[in-house]
């Protein structure tokens, strides 16, 4: 349904609205557990960064610390040039979504939405004003009376980012938003989030699970673990070009493959493949290699054996098995995957893009 | 499984045990307090019951009874929503929560003649409390003060009446979301903004509920003015319980069908606006 | 710079400071019972009344209507506990899987008792009490009939809480469908999944019936709180010392039930 939206108005438009953003050195530990292990990031201003990363891994601590909901240990926090590490949350200036129980339940959609002016004391004309952009820039007007319980999960979201962006925040932090949204909801509300983000400018901090996610609306995504980056870069480079074997296994799907490292390349299924920079450089390493990097070609003459292929819609997997036993996911045609049987013998060639390798012991 | 609109009779059997109990030992008696009320000694139609309840003394009963009631409902419920408050910022499942949640359970249901006696054994003539406030010179004066509805049953009624609050009004404090006291934070609320505009009119429908259901516990209370009082009877409940006994003009028992009607009428506004508010209160927090 | 360590020092301070002033005023009767209890004549202490207390041949002997009256009580516990269970589980149940748009009546039945409190119930009863004497003979025992509606909204509540928390509908479809009967169905299928609710559901009436003295008293029969204010009018220091001793039972007993509760957390996800 394409909306008909009134333009944005001149109190939300603009590039250059955000504020740079630095966490330096943060440490935060809860017993023995290390949430923080000297985390290091900076993000520019107006951009969007996803924290990515497994159950446990500091993300939604990194956030909360920011949001200054949990003290660090040690560490420095700057927003805009300024040290604010021991400045209280309420004097922070900055927006927050929850993943549950965002809105407050006794207050209709558009008291929620003004409740962050209220307390600035910002005289009412001027209040409704923004609260009436702010419901029409999450496309939520006609719900301003409803109260939470009346509203869809993904609408109270909607409600719940309104409100953080009313107070015209200098940072904008997301924690886990969609976590608790049906899929379908999930894949319009990022997107809505993303094209909000892009039209107020307001740095934002995203933090999520879900890898998909994260690749399709950040700037630029970290891959966290056991308290520290993994990685920081956009998300091709994350993908195309996995630092660690970590965050190659972490984002999309990856086959771990037997070859012999040669300096700069490596033979792999009788293939010279260029390694990345980072890989094991000499003797028997594992390849990871994405599915889309593998060409299958059907072959009576083949040594691989096709186990199964199954249809994604619009992709399709083959899954093989090797003459030495390794199993080999594949991405073929989704109209080809008839055509191969359980059974047939098909050919494997990896494409020469760059790999990474890891010493076979791993 | 039986189809969707086909009346299952057979179904009905599942609940009959059920119903049939509560009839004969709830319905019945419901019925013959309700209609005893307007009949005579010799069972026939009168109001003279009901005019009956005008009598000085029954009317004084009823005010002693809802002043003490709302008195001790008040008490009970400002003193314990603070203690439930401050047992919500325990650690869940640690030692404090659990002893204060066990005792409160035990204090709530045992009023009545424990209750009595732990006072007598502090405040009579004999007390723990009166003997140590004589070492100090200080005198008790009249013991007999915690026979009185207004001094001695006040204090009496809120000892059961604070764990109760505990229990009903801990689960809404609990129910509280740590995100709305951070989404405050974050939008640049105090403490006080939070308890004043989220926390406060969050918890108000439970607090006045939970408060009227401490009315209805304290106006309803029987055991404990009886076996503290033995002389009188000040409030509601005893003056129902006299018409049992066998010291009471035949003729006079059916007044006191009447009486046990008012009370009921009063118990039931309150248990009305009680369930409204619980209603009310479910949606918001259940969400 | 630790903003949230000293609100939580804060927080902790406020929980001791209200926690100890209240708890010290609900301290001070106790503990006047337990110095009542002890007081030997002639000023000093004793443990002469408890040992009376606990010395049942003794008070088999000397005080009968004590003995009666804690038999009974244990008596009318058990019977009020297997009339409510044997009533309300199935019937609950039932009309979950089976007649769901009787749940509000059953709601309202037995939230009843809230408002028809027992003072007021006992007026009615007497007539009906009049049959039960005639039928089932005098014996205290069946006060447990009217205490089973006594204790029927905190029951209600309790097994209403445990049976929301399971599916119902699909445990017994499951059951019913790999070939089970009703009874199977409840005995060994629901019954089990509700442990918590039914132990919940058992103790609160197990502390209402020992703390129950209004209909006993009124009906001339004898129970626990009957015997302790009969005994009081004859020796204080004990009556006294067996009123605390039950509240203690009952205490140590609802406490043993928290940890059995605690045990059975539902999945929690994991924590970030």
């Amino acid at each position: 349904m394409p909306p008909t939206r009134t333009p944005v108005s001149d109190t939300l438009a603009g590039a250059g609205r955000g504020v740079a953003v630095t966490l330096t050195n943060l440490h935060r530990s809860y017993g023995p557990v290390r949430a923080l292990d000297g985390l290091t990031l900076d993000i520019a201003p107006g951009e969007f960064v996803a924290l990515l990363g497994p159950s446990g891994c500091g993300k939604t601590t990194a956030l909360r610390v920011l949001a200054g909901l949990d003290d660090a240990d040690s560490g420095r926090v700057e927003v805009g040039g300024k040290d604010i590490t021991s400045v209280p949350t309420s004097a922070r200036d900055m927006g927050m979504v929850f993943q549950a129980y965002s809105l407050f339940p006794h207050m209709t959609a558009r008291q929620n939405v003004e409740f962050g002016l209220q307390l600035r004391r910002i005289p009412t004309a001027r209040r409704r004003k923004r609260v009436a952009e702010m419901l029409d820039l999450v496309e939520l007007s006609d719900h301003a009376e409803r109260y939470a319980h009346q509203m869809s999960g993904g609408q109270q979201q909607r409600i719940a980012l309104a409100r953080a962006l009313a107070i015209e925040p200098q940072v904008l932090l997301l924690d886990e938003p969609l976590s608790a949204l049906d899929a379908k909801v999930r894949v319009q509300l990022r997107d809505e989030i993303r094209r909000i983000q892009l039209e107020v400018g307001t740095t934002t901090l995203f933090v999520t699970h879900d890898q998909e996610e994260a690749l399709a609306v950040a700037d630029r995504v970290g891959v966290m673990r056991a308290g520290n980056l993994e990685q920081l870069a956009s998300p091709q480079d994350l993908y195309a070009r996995p630092a660690t074997a970590f965050v190659a296994d972490f984002v999309g799907l990856t086959n771990r493959l037997q070859a012999i490292a040669e300096g700069d390349h490596a033979v792999l299924l009788g293939t010279s493949v260029p390694l990345l920079p980072g890989s094991a450089q000499r003797g028997p390493v594992l390849v990871l290699i994405r599915p889309e990097s593998i060409e299958v070609t059907a072959d009576p003459t083949g040594r691989a054996t096709v186990v199964s292929a199954s249809f994604l819609g619009s992709t399709a997997r083959l899954h093989a098995v090797t003459e030495s036993g390794e199993t080999v996911v594949a991405q073929i045609d989704n109209d080809s995957v008839a055509t191969f049987h359980p059974g047939d013998k098909v050919t494997l060639v990896p494409r020469p893009n760059p790999a990474l390798a890891v010493a076979a012991a791993e | 499984m039986a189809p969707i609109g086909r009346k299952p009779v057979g179904a009905l059997l599942g609940v009959l045990p059920f119903f049939a109990y509560t009839t004969i030992f709830l319905g019945i008696p419901t019925l013959i307090v309700v209609v005893g009320a307007f009949l005579d000694g010799n069972g026939h139609p009168t109001f003279g019951n009901l005019s009956a309840l005008t009598q000085p003394q029954i009317v004084a009963a009823f005010i002693h009874s809802t002043v003490l009631s709302a008195v001790t409902a008040v008490l009970g419920a400002v003193l314990g929503a603070l203690l439930a408050y401050a047992v919500s910022t325990a650690r869940e499942g640690g030692l404090m929560r659990r002893l204060v949640a066990s005792l409160c359970g035990v204090l709530a249901q045992f009023g009545g003649v424990t209750l009595a006696f732990a006072f007598i054994a502090t405040f009579s003539s004999q007390g723990f409390l009166t003997l140590w406030l004589q070492k100090y010179g200080m005198d008790l004066a009249d013991s007999n003060w915690l026979y009185e509805p207004y001094k001695g049953l006040v204090l009496v009624y809120t000892y059961f009446q604070i764990p109760l609050m505990l229990i009903v009004f801990l689960p809404a404090v609990e129910g509280l979301r740590p995100q709305w006291r951070e989404a405050t934070e974050s939008l640049g609320g105090s403490t006080w903004n939070y308890w004043r505009h989220v926390a406060g009119p969050i918890l108000a429908p439970s607090f006045i509920g939970a408060m009227l259901l401490l009315f209805t516990n304290a106006f309803s209370a029987y055991a404990t003015a009886a076996a503290l009082i033995s002389q009188g009877s000040p409030i509601i409940p005893l003056q129902i319980g006299g018409t049992l006994s066998s010291e009471v003009i035949l003729g006079q028992e059916n007044v006191g069908k009447a009486m046990a009607l008012g009370m009921v009428a009063i118990v039931a506004v309150v248990m009305t606006l009680y369930v409204v508010l619980e209603r009310r209160t479910t949606k918001w927090l259940g969400s | 710079m630790s903003l949230h360590a000293t609100r939580r020092r804060r927080q902790a301070s406020f929980r001791w400071a209200v926690v100890g002033v209240i708890g010290l005023f609900f301290a001070l009767p106790i503990v006047a019972m337990v110095e009542f209890t002890t007081r030997a004549p002639g000023g000093g202490r004793t443990l002469d009344t408890w040992a009376t207390l606990f010395n049942f041949s003794l008070i088999d002997a000397d005080y009968p209507e004590l003995k009666h009256g804690v038999l009974a009580s244990a008596g009318l516990t058990l019977v009020t506990v297997t009339i409510m269970l044997v009533m309300l589980v199935p019937t609950m149940t039932w009309v979950r899987l089976r007649l769901p748009g009787l749940r509000r009546l059953v709601e309202f039945i037995c939230l009843l008792p809230l408002t028809i409190p027992a003072i007021v119930l006992v007026v009615g009863l007497a007539p009906v009490y009049a049959w039960v004497a005639y039928f089932l003979g005098e014996s205290s025992l069946w006060l447990a009939l009217a205490y089973v509606i006594l204790v029927l909204p905190y029951a209600y509540r309790a097994l209403d809480a445990g049976l929301g928390a399971i599916d119902v509908k699909t445990l017994a479809e499951s059951a019913r469908s790999l070939g089970a009967g009703w009874p199977t169905v409840m005995w060994r299928i629901i019954l089990p999944n509700v442990r918590t609710a039914v132990l919940s559901a058992a103790f609160l009436s197990v502390a209402l019936v020992l703390g129950e003295f209004t209909i006993a008293s009124l009906f001339s029969r004898d129970n626990l709180q009957v015997a302790i204010n009969l005994l009081g009018k004859r020796d204080s220091s004990l009556a006294i010392a067996a009123a605390l001793a039950f509240m203690i039972l009952a205490f140590v007993v609802l406490l043993a039930m928290s940890f059995v509760g605690s045990g059975r957390r539902s999945n929690r996800p994991e924590e970030n």
